[in-house]
């Protein structure tokens, strides 16, 4: 029996291994097939002939400041509760509540999300976010909300991530610091976040890679248009406005969506797959990084 | 005030026989005692302080303190001076009370939410509640069984407890003689001198520990607590951290809680014993190596209960 047993996990091991290779492989090939540098650094234009429909610059755009905003949102939100739980957690029934509350967002589906999302943003109080209609109806799509919304997908990640890296520290360092005169807040600035900070980028990278492989928000909450900014400030024009990501033009290239340009699709497949392998290489390096650097005993 | 007060010594039974323990030799291992000191203490071992400073101006002492876990008590009734110019050493077997005893005069113990305490503690015949915590606990500073460097460089190890003291944040450059003369003190500053920017937690275990010593020496303290400090060092760290520990006791009060006999003889002027919660004994170390007054002291450090 238990050879059996010992057989089915090194299949299964085995299996693994050859669907993540067949993965690489596959879209390694039609990335490398199909992806021509001017892919890159062109934008996208609506034409039925392939060859003058551009390439995909705006989406990698789009990817990048979905990413930055989910990312910036997500950072000092998910650092502070995983603060305020390791080391306050007062009243308890709060912080079991705060704890569910975590756990609820980290296991809803992004597209219940992105619901959720468009009717609060589409609100009039959070009409400064997206675009207004002439009647006064809120679009609610923009870079902005589905920034927000991306960074509930990456919170999860950088609580769990930092509230692990704050019960591994060992309180008699935490009591060095107050035999020094320190207070709990000096404390937890000066030492237990610098502590945490390797747990704070693993968290973060990963939450990256949770976002920038996101689609339903991105075709419910930014429209999956090309890039469409509002109003006439520069930078926070394009923000209020709409546009699409890697994923959302994957999808709506490939047979799937309307576009009908799966080389295209698979171009962009391989762009995003090679910014999340690189986003789980830097994980790795900062994990090792901490390794290196956790010494405490007791 | 300070000086005038003679310790007030307790539970010393005078009329009892002296017995001397001259060679209490090797058939001591009776119970499977802690491994920290699994031989006796000679007293014809050598020592690596020379006399006692002539007497030391007092300045900790606590009055009736005890200390309760819930309703447990950990430490009771205890009275005992801490004087500079000499090392204190707590000894006891595991479990007695010492680190809550040294929790206590730094005010760490009120950390455990369960723990309460009775009795006052003073420092220069101040009662260390009227301070500020964070005044007393630079005044009264502390290090731990296990070397705990903050995960940065040496220098802002050093530098940690000098910062923010300020209301002006001082600059790196203001706080470099304080932070090399802190290394000085604590032996470490020829090993670290050449890379103050090196993380401290990639030093050795020994180094660590005298970095986390110059990190409260840097604070100023007037009394040092250190908790079982080289318990998880090796002979060679241990031995340059008694040397250390000797040569501070000069600048400020040193208490030391050590279950290392050898260690307590070696090192301390005063030794106090203390068993379930309870200080059994305190005088000079030559009186509780050499010729205790009591029973439990004599068995103790003989080696006949750990
Ligand atoms: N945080 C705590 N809560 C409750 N009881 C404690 C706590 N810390 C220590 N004790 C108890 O107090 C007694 C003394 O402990 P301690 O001061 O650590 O002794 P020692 O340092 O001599 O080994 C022990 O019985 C221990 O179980
Ligand atoms: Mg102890």
């Amino acid at each position: 029996m238990d050879r059996i047993g010992l057989g089915l996990c090194w299949a299964a091991g085995i299996a693994l291994c050859l669907i993540a290779a067949a993965i690489v492989g596959f879209m390694l090939f039609k990335g490398l097939q199909f992806l021509r540098p001017d892919l890159l650094v062109t934008s996208p234009v609506a034409s039925q002939d392939q060859s003058k429909s551009g390439g995909f610059l705006d989406p990698m755009v789009g990817t990048l400041i979905l990413t930055t905003i989910g990312t910036a949102v997500a950072v000092p939100l998910g650092v502070a509760t995983a603060i305020w739980l390791s080391e306050y957690a007062r009243p308890f029934w709060l912080a079991r509540a705060v704890e569910s509350g975590v756990d609820i967002i980290a296991g809803t589906p992004s597209i219940v999300l992105a619901i959720f999302g468009l009717i609060i943003f589409q609100q009039s109080f959070f009409g400064f976010l997206s675009f207004t209609a002439e009647g006064g109806a809120v679009f609610g799509r923009s870079f902005l909300t589905a920034g927000l919304m991306m960074s509930l997908i990456a919170l999860p990640l950088i609580v769990a991530a930092t509230r692990e890296a704050l019960q591994s520290i060992p309180g008699h360092v935490r009591e060095a610091s107050y035999a020094l005169g320190k207070s709990k807040s000096a404390t937890i600035r000066r030492v237990l976040i610098p502590a945490a900070r390797p747990a704070i980028g693993t968290g973060a990278a990963l939450g990256m890679g949770r976002i920038a492989g996101d689609t339903a928000i991105v075709v419910i909450l930014l429209g999956a248009t090309a890039l469409q900014a509002e109003g006439s400030t520069p930078l926070f024009g394009t923000l209020r406005g709409t546009g699409s990501t890697l994923t959302s033009y994957v999808y709506n290239n490939s047979p799937a969506g309307e576009g009908n340009a799966p080389e295209k699709a698979y171009a962009a497949a391989f762009v995003l797959l090679l910014i999340v392998i690189f986003l789980n290489f830097s994980i790795d390096t900062i994990a090792g990084r901490r390794k290196m650097e956790a010494a405490w005993k007791g | 005030m300070e000086g005038m007060m003679p310790p007030p010594i307790r539970r010393i039974v005078v009329d009892e026989p002296a017995t001397v323990v001259a060679a209490p030799a090797a058939t001591s291992q009776t119970n499977g005692s802690t491994p920290s000191h699994s031989s006796p203490v000679s007293v014809t071992a050598p020592r690596r302080r020379a006399a006692s400073l002539a007497g030391g101006i007092e300045r900790m002492a606590t009055h009736d303190l005890s200390i309760l876990y819930g309703d447990k008590a950990a430490v009771k009734n205890v009275s005992l001076p801490v004087r500079q110019g000499e090392v204190l050493a707590l000894i006891g077997p595991s479990g007695c009370g010492k680190t809550t005893l040294l929790r206590s005069l730094n005010r760490l113990v009120e950390l455990t939410a369960t723990a309460s305490r009775q009795g006052r503690i003073t420092l220069d015949g101040q009662d260390i509640d009227a301070l500020e915590v964070t005044q007393l606990r630079r005044r009264v500073s502390m290090v731990f069984q296990q070397p705990n460097p903050f995960p940065m460089s040496v220098f802002d190890n050093v530098a940690y407890a000098l910062r923010e003291q300020a209301r002006k944040r001082p600059r790196k450059s203001e706080l470099g003689p304080a932070v090399a003369d802190a290394l000085q003190r604590a032996g470490l500053y020829d090993e670290v001198a050449a890379d103050l920017a090196h993380p401290a937690l990639r030093l050795s275990g020994g180094q660590q520990q005298r970095l986390c010593i110059a990190r409260s020496l840097a604070a100023g303290p007037e009394v040092l607590l250190l908790d079982e400090p080289c318990s998880a060092l090796d002979p060679g760290s241990t031995e340059i951290i008694e040397d250390l520990i000797v040569r501070l006791r000069e600048e400020v009060a040193v208490v030391i809680v050590t279950h290392n006999l050898q260690q307590a003889y070696r090192i301390a002027d005063h030794v106090g014993f203390m068993y379930l919660g309870e200080l059994v004994e305190y005088g000079p170390a030559e009186q509780i190596f050499g010729s205790p007054q009591e029973q439990r002291t004599q068995e103790y450090v003989s080696g006949a209960f750990g």
